[in-house]
């Protein structure tokens, strides 16, 4: 067992009486390429042993080497892991951006630098220690080439002196990553010690934060939100996959190829009992899944931005011939080279009227590892049920970056097939049209194309109730208004918001995704700082649920927030609700490409709660 | 039963199934356009090789060609994709059950300009389909433009004169690494009927180039696709025979003249040169021979490649023998003790 107090060797007794406990934001900032991961998941995970709250987030370029990165890590005793906008301590390790780095700091902030970089005396409203990395990299490091990959180790050491992190937790943490590489683990060791000991040595305390060991972290897990989809996927029982390589997606595609070859493997004969295809693009990707999916499997394909925009015309087909897909959409920023690497929301409004023509798509939006997991199982059954193309929107932060959850529970609900109907179904009911409306709630009942099973023909938007070809008026609008009353059966069907009504708030938040680490924050800003009490909806779904209106109808002002420019939530809500409700919506927008943070959204808040 | 034999209520295959089961609806495109002598070739040979119609997925893209499914094998299930897509449904349908015999058909438009990408990757794959491209050198069902294997100088009938070298798709999928390729002539009915009976028996991607002309926008003087231009240089490379594995038929032959290809059903092939350099499993060969005659201005006809025993994609994922389609949950989700054993790695 690790000891629950700090040993006084291992912290300066500062730390043990530092001022703010388990409440900072650390950023690390470095070259891409450089090795810094393992320093830095170390850092979040000795933390979150620790039974501290914590949250890190990778901000890097897109590029494989050589570029500024930088690593943010959240710690807060009350769960609050948002980005915070802030940044309290600094270890500035890019000698390219150093400067830049130092000069953004607020005023107060901790850095921590080597000499060499030149920007110690660049300000004196910091804390500034100054470290010498290369002295103590050489010490324990005689090889060059070996010094640069443990540098990095050395600020952990330092931060676990400066910190209050315990040391113990730090090697376990380090342990656990390179376990399986006796010789780096040991190198890395030396490095952690080195910088513990130059600082407990060398460095006085002069800054007031400190990490502390509580209770909030046990039995949680750690996991980035594209590997919680492909365990939702793998529990799901998905047969075929294709995919195409796109940062931030595909290594949730990747991920899920691991699961597969190791836990889906026929027990008797080895083989595999599922497929998958690295297709040539988004487009085939698709196309595979839209096929499997009419041939009756449970298919999926995970990309981003570019390969949904690539993928507007099959989506139509999907929607129109009513086949099953389940599409992931890690959303990242726009076009082309400059941000693909950073976080966005905007992929909402294309995706949710993705094609030509009229269609409309449910869309799931998960805001944690959690809900990347549970909604990844509960896609297929809506896709399946629905016979159409489900999104999962999630994004680059939550699908990249490292959070903590409860573990995941094992799917206690079967999976949902949806409306297919067997030979004995067929021979018993007299006649079938696999586009007719029997139910009532717009799903018609399909056929799988299996031997002996009755021939289908399946076509896009061209057909009437019995499936049989068809360009008349009548028979489209028929079609079409149906697929409109299966979008309402969706709407009752897919997660409901999560709403916490506040007695007495004039004020309402709506928002969904990662944006609600934002927004819980900002939240508790609002009412300490301002007494300023809100309401909040969680969306977790398109089509809107009724409880959206119902909810804006309970406020005087709900605002919108999300993370693109055009506001396009904000816009969806405006062309479907109704606008004497809309009327109350205000929109909040963040897309510099980074995480949403609490303050931005209560700075915008207050702009028009209380105009200066 | 061997052959279709005559009864009493008509001529039956050896499942005892009349020739009418394997027609279509009746055809919307031009009376003696290519492509429907193509469909009357398709249900002859599913008749005449007594395929299960059920077990059967038709595939197409857009055009013409692409609505041909419909006047085909109406016992049989179909999508009408997108266009140029088609290659992509395919694969994932016959991905997700294995046990479908998957017919594709798609245009020289469809295939060889917007669907080109999709064509080399299911060729790459050896996905086992029948893969008919009812080459016209134009798109019909938009009025007639040019198409990516139009001939070098060939005209249109609005004068418009093809000046890029064709795409040669038979070269293409042999280089790409189809088992099975092909090329005939939709008025050659003997060929073409052989080829796809073979094609039936193979097991991996058969590309078939059928040149199928276009009698709207397509069929005149000046054109290379035209029937009496098309008819005057089809010169088959060699004469197929094929002896289906429920024949139980001795046929001689002079093995100096004829390869005898083995098929995955044990159906067998007979190949008899017509012409001298013709080594059908022989990959650089084949391509020689595409360029040679190609170079005369001459179209290769006949089974212009084949390699029986080239793994498919179905064998290369080493998928389970039932369909993934039906597989039920118990073959699909993990039980408890995996969750937890994930879970376990991740605290
Ligand atoms: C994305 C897209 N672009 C364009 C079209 C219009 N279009 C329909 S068929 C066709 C060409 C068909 O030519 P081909 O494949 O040679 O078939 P043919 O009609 O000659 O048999 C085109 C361009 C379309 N349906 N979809
Ligand atoms: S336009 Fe040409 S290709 Fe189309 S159906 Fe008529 S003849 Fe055939
Ligand atoms: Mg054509």
């Amino acid at each position: 067992m690790i000891p629950s107090d700090v040993a006084p060797s291992m912290a300066p007794a500062a730390a043990r009486d530092a001022l703010i406990l388990n409440d900072c934001s650390i950023q690390v900032a470095t070259v891409n390429g450089s090795g810094s991961q393992t320093a830095n998941l170390v850092l979040i995970r000795s933390i979150f042993q620790m039974g501290v709250p914590v949250s890190g987030k990778n901000l890097f370029p897109s590029n494989i080497a050589g570029l500024p990165t930088w690593y943010t890590i959240r710690a807060n005793a009350r769960g609050f892991i948002g980005r915070k906008k802030e940044i309290d301590v600094l270890v500035a390790m890019n000698p390219e951006t150093a400067r830049d780095d130092v000069l953004a700091l607020p005023p107060g902030a901790v850095t921590l630098c080597d000499e060499s970089l030149g920007v110690h005396d660049l300000r004196d409203d910091l804390v500034t220690y100054v470290v010498p990395f290369d002295a103590l990299v050489a010490s324990i490091a005689p090889d060059a080439r070996l010094r640069r990959l443990v540098r990095n180790m050395v600020y952990d050491g330092v931060l676990s002196t400066l910190l209050g992190i315990e040391r113990d937790e730090m090697r376990r943490a380090l342990e656990r990553q390179l376990g399986r590489k006796p010789r780096a683990l040991e190198l890395n060791l030396r490095a952690l010690d080195a910088g513990a000991e130059f600082a407990q040595a060398s460095l006085v305390k002069r800054d007031p934060y400190g990490i502390r060991r509580m209770d909030a972290t046990a039995g949680k897990i750690l996991i980035e939100g594209n590997a919680a989809a492909a365990l939702g996927c793998l529990m799901a029982g998905v047969t075929v996959v294709a995919w195409y390589p796109i940062t931030p997606s595909s290594s949730l595609c990747e991920t899920l190829i691991d699961y597969l070859e190791t836990y889906r493997r026929d027990a008797s004969t080895g083989k595999a009992t599922y497929a998958v295809v690295q297709a040539e693009d988004e487009i085939a990707a698709l196309g595979m899944v839209i096929g499997a999916g009419w041939a009756g499997a449970r298919a999926m394909t995970s990309t981003s931005g570019p390969g949904i925009s690539l993928m507007a015309e099959f989506t139509g087909l999907g929607y129109y011939a009513e086949v099953p897909a389940v599409i992931f959409d890690v959303q990242r920023v726009g076009p082309s080279t400059g941000l693909p690497t950073r976080t966005a929301q905007g992929d909402i409004a294309s995706a949710a009227g993705l094609s030509h023509g009229d269609a409309r798509h449910p869309l799931l939006l998960p805001h944690s590892v959690e809900e990347c997991y549970a909604f990844a199982i509960r896609a297929f059954d809506l896709a399946e049920r629905l016979q159409t193309p489900v999104f999962v929107l999630s994004d680059l932060d939550l699908g990249m970056n490292t959070w903590m959850a409860d573990p995941f529970p094992y799917p206690e609900v079967p999976q949902d097939r949806g409306k297919v109907l067997t030979r004995d179904d067929l021979a018993r009911l007299d006649g079938w049209g696999r586009y007719k409306d029997v139910d009532g709630d717009g799903i018609a009942r399909r056929t799988r194309p299996l031997d002996g099973l009755p021939p289908t023909f399946t076509r896009g938007s061209g057909h009437n109730e019995m499936g049989g070809y068809s360009e008349k008026p009548d028979d489209y609008v028929r079609n079409v208004d149906r697929l409109s009353r299966k979008f309402e059966t969706a709407r009752g069907l897919v997660p409901a918001p999560e709403v916490d009504t506040v007695e007495g708030a004039a004020l309402g938040i709506i928002a969904f995704g990662t944006s609600h680490w934002g927004v819980a924050e900002s939240r508790d800003q609002l009412a300490r700082e301002r007494g300023i009490a809100t309401s909040y909806l969680r969306l977790r779904a398109y089509p809107f649920a009724d409880a959206v209106e119902a909810f804006i109808a309970a406020h005087a002002r709900v605002y919108v927030v999300e993370q693109n420019r055009d506001g396009q939530l904000f816009g969806l809500m405006r062309a479907e609700l109704d606008p004497a409700l809309t009327a109350r919506l205000r929109s909040v927008r963040h897309y510099n490409g980074l995480p949403l943070d609490a303050r931005t959204v209560t700075d915008v808040i207050l702009s028009h709660e209380e105009p200066r | 039963m061997g052959t279709p034999s005559s009864t009493p209520g008509g001529k039956t295959n050896r499942l005892g199934l009349a020739i009418q089961t394997y027609r279509g609806s009746k055809t919307t495109l031009c009376a003696g356009c290519g492509h429907n002598a193509i469909s009357e070739r398709i249900v002859d040979a599913f008749f005449e090789m007594g395929v299960e119609p059920a077990q059967v997925a038709k595939f197409s893209g857009i055009g013409c060609s692409s609505k041909s499914p419909a006047y085909f094998l109406a016992g049989s299930h179909g999508f009408n994709a997108v266009h140029g897509r088609m290659p992509s449904i395919a694969t994932g349908a016959l991905l997700a059950n294995r046990r479908l015999l998957g017919i594709g058909v798609s245009g020289d438009g469809d295939t060889g300009a917007i669907g080109i990408g999709q064509f080399v990757h299911l060729m790459r794959r050896n996905v086992p389909l029948i893969y008919i491209i009812e080459d016209n050198g134009c798109y019909g069902l938009t009025k007639g433009q040019l198409s990516p294997t139009a001939d070098l100088g060939s005209v249109l009938k609005n004068g418009v004169v093809s000046d890029l070298p064709p795409l040669d798709t038979c070269t293409l999928a042999i280089e790409l690494g189809a088992s099975f390729v092909a090329r005939s002539f939709s008025g050659d009915k003997k060929q073409l009927l052989a080829i796809l009976k073979a094609a039936i028996s193979h097991r991996g991607t058969c590309l078939i180039d059928v040149l199928s002309p276009c009698v709207t926008f397509n069929d005149h003087e000046g054109s290379t696709r035209s029937y009496a231009y098309v008819k005057d240089h089809d010169e088959p490379v060699g004469d197929v025979s094929f002896v289906p594995f429920f024949d139980d038929i001795t046929v001689e032959y002079d093995a100096g003249t004829t390869a005898e290809v083995r098929m995955h059903d044990g159906s067998r092939l007979l190949l008899h040169k017509l012409a001298a350099d013709y080594e059908p499993t022989d990959r650089a060969q084949s391509l020689a021979l595409l360029r040679d005659y190609a170079t005369r201005g001459e179209f290769a006809t006949g089974i212009l490649y084949i390699d029986p025993a080239a793994p498919s994609f179905v064998d290369l994922l080493g998928l389970v023998d039932d369909p993934l389609a039906d597989l039920p949950q118990a073959r699909t989700r993990p039980g408890r003790e995996v969750l937890e054993t994930i879970m376990a790695s991740l605290r």
